[in-house]
């Protein structure tokens, strides 16, 4: 048997490779699509159209399509999930029925995978509500995907604005409505701001759903009505076909812009993260 | 004069508080009328899964759907092989990738130089965002061809690359979350430990992880839901074929694929099967969040 001291050192080598596994891996990944798609992104790539087998093929449409998917999902998902919290926390009394029926609710919404929103945004927006595959019906099916973010992120801003303002603000004889909207949300807004972007990177990232609801047209879409193809439901077409160099060229480069958004979105935050805690200390 | 006076000044700010109240309440009603849009999408999002699954459960059989072990639509509805497939998959990512996120927890909570640590946990948050499809994406350019090479097989997609890949995806759930846990503990446990003369690794594996537990099981479990219910990445490496495997380096198809690769052509009784195959993964999903109730409930007793 071993003893004390050499057990630890198991252990402890065992913690050791263990971090040193991750950080390959992590590293491994990020590399292998980094250094295979860097040097194919280029402005042209950007900003030209989708052509399935050219030199020249580009991937504005996908960009086109993501930015409506994002900014439709979130003015659907963001007032609704914000009002929510401001619900939840500064009108609901704690723990009663209402409240627990609508924590539950939430939680079964993040809970539920992502395919079954596909399942059901199929059905119900595409054909009950007739909205064919369109940008709407992706964008509307998203909205109820990134709520319980929205409504979590923000509920955690506004718990941390101390007690103080709200009795200050009534103190001064201003109105409930009043106090929130001038004092309540102004101290909140790092932390609303960081629930947008959070969401942000879940619209841009999901695929499955998006893919059942909005469909992969390559066509710029002209209006909310149309099918369009955002750029993970693109990466994933361009996988299976990946027969010339130039299609694996034009997968790598996807990941790639893929990966720069997210770690700009990351960046996003880590930065209005660190200007709210300075402001607060 | 006088009187009148007054009443017409004690009238005013009375219209005003009216005036002030009703928008107090409209806004009240505004917020309650949004919170209930979420209750309101559980109910319809339930309510379409079941209505839409139920008539392939009345005409195949529930056991028949379960069980069966063949997938013949518009025939036969056996889902057994996806179960299977789901269940092996998701298990596998857990054996391999739970052990090495909970060891980096504690290797970046307790043991790496600080500099390191804040290396690593922004990067571990990075690949937690980054969309499932770059990680299919990369299981089917590197570990699809590796086990081709390392296990002789003429094709790479299977169950192994599947579960490969979910191992990696799930990491940063289980590391960031469990990590956080571990450091929410007093340190007035460690210092007890130490104090009794324990080692430092005695006292992360005898005092700290137990006292992490809860947010290591929450950490766990949502891994286990990343993986079981990853729809993309898994259909991009396991190969999708609907049968029964038979070890770890054949073909498989998940609930989630199963979903995925029909739907849009499915209709009638076939789309119907498919949103049993939904309910079925509802039913993990559900069962899953049970036992971490239970676990946690345990505990607190």
């Amino acid at each position: 048997m071993l003893n004390r001291t050499q057990q630890d050192k198991v252990l402890l080598g065992a913690i050791w490779a263990s971090a040193s596994i991750t950080i390959l891996f992590l590293l491994w990944v990020m590399w292998h699509i980094l250094s295979n798609g860097l040097s194919h992104v280029s402005w042209e790539f950007i900003t030209g159209a989708y052509t399935r087998i050219g030199e020249a093929s580009g991937i504005w449409a996908m960009i086109v399509s993501t930015v409506y998917m994002v900014g439709l999902s979130l003015s659907i998902a963001a007032p609704i999930g914000i009002m929510t919290a401001i619900y939840l926390t500064e009108y609901a009394k704690p723990g009663s029925k209402i409240v627990k029926v609508i924590r539950f609710c939430t939680e079964s919404l993040a809970g539920i995978p992502s395919i079954v929103y596909g399942l059901f945004g199929m059905t119900f927006f595409v054909t009950t509500l007739g909205l064919g595959f369109s940008i709407l019906a992706g964008s509307l099916t998203l909205s109820m995907l990134i709520l319980p973010v929205i409504i979590r992120t923000t509920e955690e801003a506004l718990m941390a604005v101390p007690i103080s303002y709200r009795e200050g603000g009534y103190a001064l004889g201003a109105t409930k409505i009043y106090t929130i909207w001038r004092l309540i949300l102004p101290s909140a807004m790092p932390g609303i701001i960081t629930s947008i972007i959070l969401s942000i990177g879940r619209v841009i990232g999901e695929s499955a759903p998006v893919f059942l609801t909005a469909g992969m047209v390559t066509q710029i879409p002209e209006s909310v009505l149309e099918s369009g193809r955002t750029l993970t439901v693109h990466l994933y077409k361009l996988t299976q076909e990946l027969f010339t160099q130039s299609e694996w060229d034009q997968a790598y480069a996807t990941a790639t812009i893929l990966i720069v958004l997210v770690l700009a979105l990351n960046l996003a935050t880590k930065i209005i993260t660190n200007r709210y805690n300075k402001v607060s200390h | 004069m006088d009187s009148a006076m007054t009443t017409n000044t004690l009238k005013l700010p009375e219209k005003a508080t009216k005036k002030r109240d009703w928008i107090e309440t409209v806004f009240h009603l505004l917020f309650l009328g949004c919170a209930m849009v979420g209750v309101l999408s559980v109910a319809t999002i339930a309510w379409f899964v079941f209505h839409e699954g139920l008539p392939a459960f009345q005409q195949a059989g529930i056991s028949e759907i379960i069980f069966g072990r063949e997938w013949l639509p518009p025939a036969l509805f056996g889902i057994a092989p996806m179960i299977v497939a789901s269940l092996i998959s998701t298990l596998g990512a857990v054996i391999i990738g739970v052990p090495i996120a909970i060891l980096t927890a504690v290797f970046l909570a307790e043991l790496a130089p600080k500099w390191l640590a804040n290396l690593v946990r922004p990067a571990v948050e990075l690949l937690a965002g980054i969309p499932s499809v770059v990680y299919g994406f990369f299981g089917l350019v590197i570990i699809v061809p590796m086990i081709e090479v390392l296990f002789h097989i003429p094709a790479g997609n299977t169950i192994l690359a599947g579960i490969i890949v979910l191992a990696i995806m799930i990491l940063p759930t289980v590391i960031t979350i469990s990590e956080t846990s571990l450091r929410a503990l007093p340190s007035t446990y460690k210092e007890a430990a130490l104090a009794l003369g324990a080692s430092h690794i005695y006292s992360i594996f005898r005092v700290l992880i137990p006292a992490a537990r809860s947010g290591i099981y929450t950490g766990i479990s949502l891994g286990v839901a990343r993986a079981i219910g990853e729809t993309m990445a898994i259909i991009m490496v396991m190969g999708n074929a609907p049968a029964m495997p038979g070890s770890l380096l054949e073909p498989a198809r998940t609930l989630t694929a199963n979903i995925a690769m029909e739907m849009s052509y499915a209709t009638g009784i076939h789309a119907s099967a498919l949103y049993s195959t939904g309910i079925v993964l509802l039913v993990f999903i559900v069962l899953l969040n049970a036992s971490l109730l239970y676990l946690n409930h345990k505990r607190s007793h």
